[in-house]
């Protein structure tokens, strides 16, 4: 049962195009998306919440995903407890997380004991190097991809750079945690938004 | 410490390891692999339930593993049972690590983003999500510079791989499961 989507160029929020049936949906999609997240699941949940599953929007992804991340622990969990509470209330969450989690939990643990008897092994160590690597790639790419989504920002394009610049410099390069880009970066450009928004 | 430790888990270690997920799971903005420095001092250097090894054979095996790197907690859980000495204290491992390391940032997540829901069209809400949007994004593409350069000390080697992913995703279609099983196989050549 998908809600037809009303195209409304002008307006600000576009619609998603389809939505999760019942929080058993929410539990499949979530298994799914966390048995193909190899070296974490955050690439595949964009690719499949709003490429292919089209749940959300870029915009209501971006927007799931901030809060995801400023608020405490796995920014994937957060972001399951979201988007299944946003459908099911405290049900779809928890059917969410549950996809997410369980399955991959016993297939890192069977990992583990299979590891066990080859952990000696240069080529094992090399290949996860190798593994790892590509995974870390695959979140640089879904940060540039979001990129899109902030064309509708009440920051504007120049705004937009400086504070992502801003960010970028301060935990690649001077590695400060995350709490000061936070309160130094992201709460100011909020204000300058905020007198945007208001006006 | 490299070797093995075989504990003797009591009532009390147990609940000293739930109490240290517990209080990391609330500080751990930016997830888990945030508080990673704090629980190498806690588990391995203070309490020495884990050995060096363990410890990060947990992340990278959590990190190759399909499934979110949360669980490499479960897998420091997992250790520390079995270090104790059966697969059941394991399970106890993993479900109290879990347990910590999950509930209190899930439920404080699970009722902000509600409040932040239901007042989403309020002008503060709209503006604290579009100032911090370019912030995230900024972080996303930091976070996987940060892991690439972790791996194998950003040699060379590691940095091209990484540039070849970033652009072939960012450029084409394709599935992620080829482009890890190249670099897999890369891995294999290169530091084998």
């Amino acid at each position: 049962m998908c809600t037809k989507e009303i195209m409304e160029p002008d307006i600000d929020r576009p619609a998603a195009t389809h939505r999760p049936r019942s929080p058993a949906d929410l539990f499949v999609a979530f298994t799914v998306m966390a048995i193909q997240g190899f070296g974490g699941v955050l690439g595949i949940v964009q690719h499949e919440l709003v490429e292919r599953r089209k749940w959300l929007t870029r915009e209501e992804f971006l927007e799931h995903w901030t809060m995801a991340q400023v608020m405490p622990g796995p920014n994937v969990v957060n972001l399951s407890l979201m988007v299944g509470a946003s459908h099911f209330g405290l049900r779809g969450a928890l059917a969410a997380l549950m996809g997410l989690i369980l399955l991959p939990l016993v297939l890192v643990l069977a990992l583990a004991m299979v590891y066990r008897s080859f952990a000696g092994h240069p080529a094992v160590g090399g290949a996860i190097k190798g593994m790892s690597i590509v995974a870390a790639a695959l979140i640089t790419a879904n940060g540039i991809r979001l990129f899109s989504g902030l064309r509708s920002n009440p920051l504007g394009k120049y705004l937009c750079a400086a504070a992502g610049g801003l960010a970028f410099f301060a935990t690649a390069v001077l590695r400060l945690p995350l709490v000061y880009v936070i309160l130094g970066v992201g709460i100011p450009a909020s204000v300058i938004a905020y007198l945007r928004v208001a006006k | 410490m490299t070797e093995t430790p075989a504990l003797d888990m009591t009532l009390s270690d147990w609940t000293a390891m739930l109490v240290h997920f517990l209080s990391l799971s609330i500080v751990a903005v930016g997830g888990a692999i945030t508080t990673v420095p704090e629980m190498h001092r806690y588990l391995v250097t203070e309490e020495r339930w884990l050995s060096d090894t363990q410890f990060s054979a947990s992340i990278s095996l959590a990190q190759a593993a399909p499934g979110p790197n949360i669980l490499f907690v479960a897998l420091l859980g997992w250790n520390i049972g079995l270090n104790s000495g059966s697969v059941v204290m394991g399970l106890l491992g993993v479900t109290l690590s879990m347990i910590g390391i999950l509930v209190p940032g899930a439920a404080l997540s699970y009722f902000v983003a509600r409040w932040g829901h239901t007042h989403r069209d309020h002008p503060a809400v709209r503006a604290f999500k579009a100032g911090m949007a370019p912030v995230v994004i900024a972080l996303l593409v930091s976070t996987g510079s940060t892991l690439a350069g972790a791996a194998e000390a950003g040699s060379p080697v590691s940095w091209t791989i990484f540039g070849i992913a970033v652009v072939t995703l960012c450029q084409f279609q394709v599935h992620i499961l080829w482009l890890l099983a190249s670099g897999a196989l890369i891995g294999c050549v290169a530091w084998g």
